[in-house]
């Protein structure tokens, strides 16, 4: 039986033998990633989980060329490898970054915002798993609305993170980026067609994909890839792209799924009441009318 | 296809490289000690349609003449397979 995802990937791993945690959403994503870019994708991994389970000398999962940057220097790093690799007389290569939601949308945002700035070749991947997991789950600038973290606890007054997440795909596009695009582990096709797009174009490219962290979010680990589904079917996430100056949606949910019930699966959100879930939701059909309004429709 | 497992040799002082580089793909431990559950594949049942090995979070799913099959070193038990397949030919076992 032919499934033509597979069949587009390489039958190779190159993340393999990792220390995440059982049902890593963003093992998940790197995993594919590097098997759409194959043996010649040099990664760059900035401090977080991915590079802490990745790299256990003498235990070393990545069997592509792959480096730890500083957490703050996914971007710059990715510059340097490919202007080296270039300058050196290599042509066959992708200069590939892997770095998490807080090394992209908070401390990483200004090496990000340069080498798009100089339109640098490379692929900078966000696995987003909405706080600082490798420490021990700290709010981060794309921790969600209501979740609680250590640094952003569910008392009686306060009932978690009291600020919106950032609109990373967005702040990226609005760089003029060559190609941004969201993508979540829940659709992997969707996911691993956007990271093949990304390798054919010129210039910086830009996905941001959701990797739900049993962990951190308070879920079993055989719910990640369900739960990345349904925080898109809920509305609470998008399939888009940016290219071309445009914006395209690429899957729009006929109904919306209950946000509730996407909530209050996972530990991180069971304390939020219904004053909570109606703000969430509000601000959920905000962004539709938004994305409704200005992006164009690539679907069925 | 997965990178092989090292044997395990003592490690001198010598072997540890000077610099911060080494050797891509060098696995000298297996995690199949993290699994409480295993997912058990019912070759009967499954057409190979290669859904669980898409989205395998460790990639130790391959297909073998047209079936699932699992790499149990490095398994972790997650249970991922066998909620992604849809015609549940995979069931979770309790490991002894
Ligand atoms: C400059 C600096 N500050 C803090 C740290 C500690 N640190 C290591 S990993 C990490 C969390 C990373 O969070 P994120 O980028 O979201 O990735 P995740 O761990 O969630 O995959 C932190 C705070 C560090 N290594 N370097
Ligand atoms: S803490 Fe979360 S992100 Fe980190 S390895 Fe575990 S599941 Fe993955
Ligand atoms: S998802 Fe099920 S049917 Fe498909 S290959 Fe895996 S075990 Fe077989
Ligand atoms: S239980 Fe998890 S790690 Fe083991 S084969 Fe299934 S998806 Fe992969
Ligand atoms: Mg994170």
């Amino acid at each position: 039986m032919a499934n033509k995802t597979a069949e587009s990937i390489s039958r190779e791993e190159f993340f393999y033998g990792h220390k995440a945690c059982a049902g890593c959403g963003g093992s998940l994503a790197v995993r594919a990633a590097l098997k759409v870019l194959g043996k010649n994708a040099v990664s760059v991994l900035p401090a977080g989980c991915m590079s802490a389970v990745g790299f256990n000398f003498p235990q070393l999962c990545f069997s592509n060329n792959s480096i730890i940057s500083t957490f703050a220097g996914t971007a710059s790093m990715l510059t340097g490898v490919e202007a080296g690799l270039r300058a050196k007389g290599f042509k066959d290569f992708t200069a590939v970054g892997f770095a998490g939601d807080g090394g992209t949308a908070d401390i990483g945002i200004q090496a990000l915002s340069g080498a798009i700035d100089r339109n640098d070749n490379i692929i900078y991947i966000c696995y987003d798993n909405e706080a600082y997991m490798n420490t021990g789950i700290q709010k981060s600038g794309l921790t969600p609305f209501g979740a609680k973290t250590t640094t952003t606890p569910a008392g009686r007054n306060i009932h978690g993170n009291i600020r919106p997440k950032k609109n990373m795909f967005e702040i990226a596009a609005a760089h003029d980026i060559p190609y941004a695009a969201t993508a979540s582990v829940g659709y992997l096709p969707d996911f691993i067609a956007k990271v093949k797009k990304a390798s054919q174009i010129q210039g910086t490219k830009y996905i941001h994909v959701i990797a739900p962290c049993p962990t951190g979010w308070g879920v079993a680990p055989d719910e990640t890839v369900e739960i990345a589904k349904e925080v898109v079917d809920s509305g609470l996430w998008y399939l888009a792209e940016y290219e071309n100056g445009r914006f395209t949606l690429n899957h729009k949910p006929k109904e919306f799924t209950s946000v509730e019930a996407y909530l209050k699966k996972q530990g991180r959100f069971r304390h939020l009441d219904d004053d909570d879930i109606r703000v969430i939701t509000e601000s959920r059909d905000k962004k539709w009318e938004h994305i409704n309004s200005s992006f164009e429709y690539s679907g069925k | 296809m997965r990178p092989y497992i090292r044997e395990k040799t003592a490690f001198g002082f010598d072997d540890v490289p000077v610099n911060t580089s080494f050797e891509a793909g060098y696995l000298v431990t297996v995690n199949s000690g993290w699994r409480s559950i295993r997912p058990v594949v019912e070759s009967t049942k499954c057409v190979g349609c290669e859904q669980c090995y898409l989205y395998c979070p460790d990639g130790v799913i391959s297909i073998k003449d047209g079936k699932a099959q699992i790499d149990y070193d490095f398994c972790k038990g997650c249970g991922i397979c066998a909620k992604i397949c849809r015609i549940g030919a995979i069931g979770m076992e309790a490991e002894r």
